[in-house]
């Protein structure tokens, strides 16, 4: 196992809302021997204000990588907006010599200075390159071989490529294959790569609902018995939002959705408890039936 | 805002007049990060083919907004509500066949409609509460007691002065300071 240590970065949606998210991946990290740091100081990574502001954007998350760069430590974050925010201004202002000096002019005012000397990397990047995913597998010790799951990466872990690029955004791998280690089943379906609506919310929440209610439609078509986000935007719109929807579009799903983590973590041999299902929205009773049920059946 | 977004299917719609054009738009459009390939565009309808919410807006259409920005037809794609609608998916900055960063375009059209003040509401709220606490959310103190039950480790501070000192220099965050819902009901 490695011993990889890095600053987590939990940004403002997780901490607002979404806390099985963070309990779940720190207790999983823990396990397969990744070391977490708290960030000394934190501010939004930025991409919540690129809409109105690219500068304020841009400063914004040129801090925290200047506040990480003190530490001297790697960037780890759940959040997939801000693990694609903070790569693309690092790579950004790295490579723009005029913008930099731009941007570190408004970082001095408060005495920071971004130099670029960290990298930023998002939980299923370090489970894939710095745990290794036959490492992953290795740690199982409760397989789920009874569990058909289907994945909903989220878009900003995918793309643009030109600034994301670890996985491919027509056709991802690692997500499925990290839902593989536990020995789920990761089905394939209909539009996978699709985006859960989250950020049209506030503006129109009609168009948004939609965009989640076509994921939800297409993950029950297949017989998923759950759907595994690894983006809190994502996680909400389908487990917050699941019982709206079904009242809004006269349908019923029940579909659990669990972050990738809560998952992993039952693989690991944790409890529901430890791994805070409680928070979850959507029922998990017979989901965690059945897979005490397939357990039996493994220990026989 | 953009739930109603009648007026703008019929801007898209009515007549263009050479006198509202702005012939010199497309050229300031290219000098800004992110919309420098504009001029690339050949119409090809990938970017909306493909877009997700122009399948369930009747009037939100990614390449409409391309032409009509390149045609200079400033003020309509500036007020436009749909301009808002845009999910930031990057399915089409990643398919276009011109490398046109369409998602980035629409960003830079957004960045011009703020500064003309044009700022839907979720916006306002989270500029403000970034400059307030650093976080884009408003994080209740219960939120953060129930952290320690939680077994978590208490959130790093923000730091709103220094953030405040650091975008000082920008002129849209000095107007965003108490637009905030909150804030105005105070
Ligand atoms: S995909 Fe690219 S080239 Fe085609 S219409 Fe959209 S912006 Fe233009
Ligand atoms: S980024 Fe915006 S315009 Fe492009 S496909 Fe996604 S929602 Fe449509």
């Amino acid at each position: 196992m490695p011993n990889s240590k890095y600053l987590i970065f939990l940004g403002c949606a997780i901490p607002y809302r979404v806390a099985a998210y963070e309990i779940s991946a720190r207790k999983v990290l823990a396990k397969l021997g990744v070391e977490l740091v708290e960030m000394p100081e934190f501010n939004c990574c930025g991409l919540p204000l690129d809409p109105v502001s690219h500068e304020t954007m841009l400063i914004l998350a040129a801090r925290n990588l200047a506040l990480a760069e003190q530490q001297g430590l790697n960037i780890l974050t759940l959040c997939p907006g801000c693990a694609g925010t903070l790569k693309k201004v690092n790579k950004i202002l790295k490579e723009d010599k005029a913008l930099r000096e731009q941007i570190n002019g408004h970082l001095k005012e408060s005495g920071l200075e971004f130099k670029g000397t960290i990298t930023t990397k998002h939980l299923l990047q370090v489970l894939k390159e710095d745990v290794g995913i036959d490492n992953v597998k290795n740690a199982v010790v409760k397989p789920l071989n009874m569990l058909n799951v289907a994945e909903h990466n989220g878009c900003h872990i995918l793309r643009p490529k030109a600034y994301i690029g670890f996985d491919d955004p027509e056709d991802p791998q690692t997500l499925k294959a990290l839902i593989e280690a536990t020995g789920a089943t990761c089905l394939d379906y209909v539009d996978e790569t699709e985006c859960c609506g989250a950020p049209s919310v506030g503006v129109s929440d009609k168009v948004a609902l939609q965009l989640a209610r076509d994921k939800l439609n297409h993950v029950k078509m297949v017989n998923a018995q759950a759907l595994i986000t690894i983006c809190p935007f994502c996680h909400i719109m389908y487990d917050t939002n699941e019982l709206r929807i079904e009242k809004m579009f006269n349908e019923v799903y029940g579909i659990p959705v669990l972050h990738y983590p809560q998952l992993l973590g039952l693989a690991l041999g944790m409890t529901p408890e430890e791994l805070a299902f409680n928070e979850l929205r959507v029922s998990t009773k017979k989901l965690l039936e059945q897979v005490n049920e397939g357990a039996k059946i493994n220990e026989q | 805002m953009a739930e109603n977004a009648v007026a703008v299917k019929d801007a898209m719609k009515e007549p263009i007049r050479a006198s509202e054009l702005d012939p010199k738009f497309k050229y300031q459009l290219i000098k800004l990060h992110g919309s420098e390939k504009l001029l690339k565009c050949f119409q090809c309808g990938t970017c909306t083919s493909d877009c997700p919410v122009a399948r369930y807006s009747d009037s939100y259409r990614p390449r409409t907004l391309i032409h009509m920005a390149r045609l200079g037809l400033k003020d309509r794609v500036l007020k436009s509500d749909t301009l808002w609608l845009c999910a930031a998916c990057f399915t089409c900055t990643d398919r276009c066949p011109q490398g046109v960063e369409v998602a980035s375009v629409i960003r830079v059209l957004r960045n011009l409609a703020a500064e003309e003040g044009i700022v839907p509401q979720v916006f306002k709220d989270q500029c403000s509460s970034v400059l307030q606490s650093g976080y884009a959310y408003k994080i209740s103190e219960l939120r953060l007691k129930k952290r320690d039950t939680l077994g978590l480790p208490p959130l790093p501070k923000g730091n709103p002065e220094s953030v405040q000192k650091s975008l000082k220099g920008v002129s849209f965050m000095k107007n965003m300071e108490n637009k905030g819902e909150n804030d105005a009901k105070q």
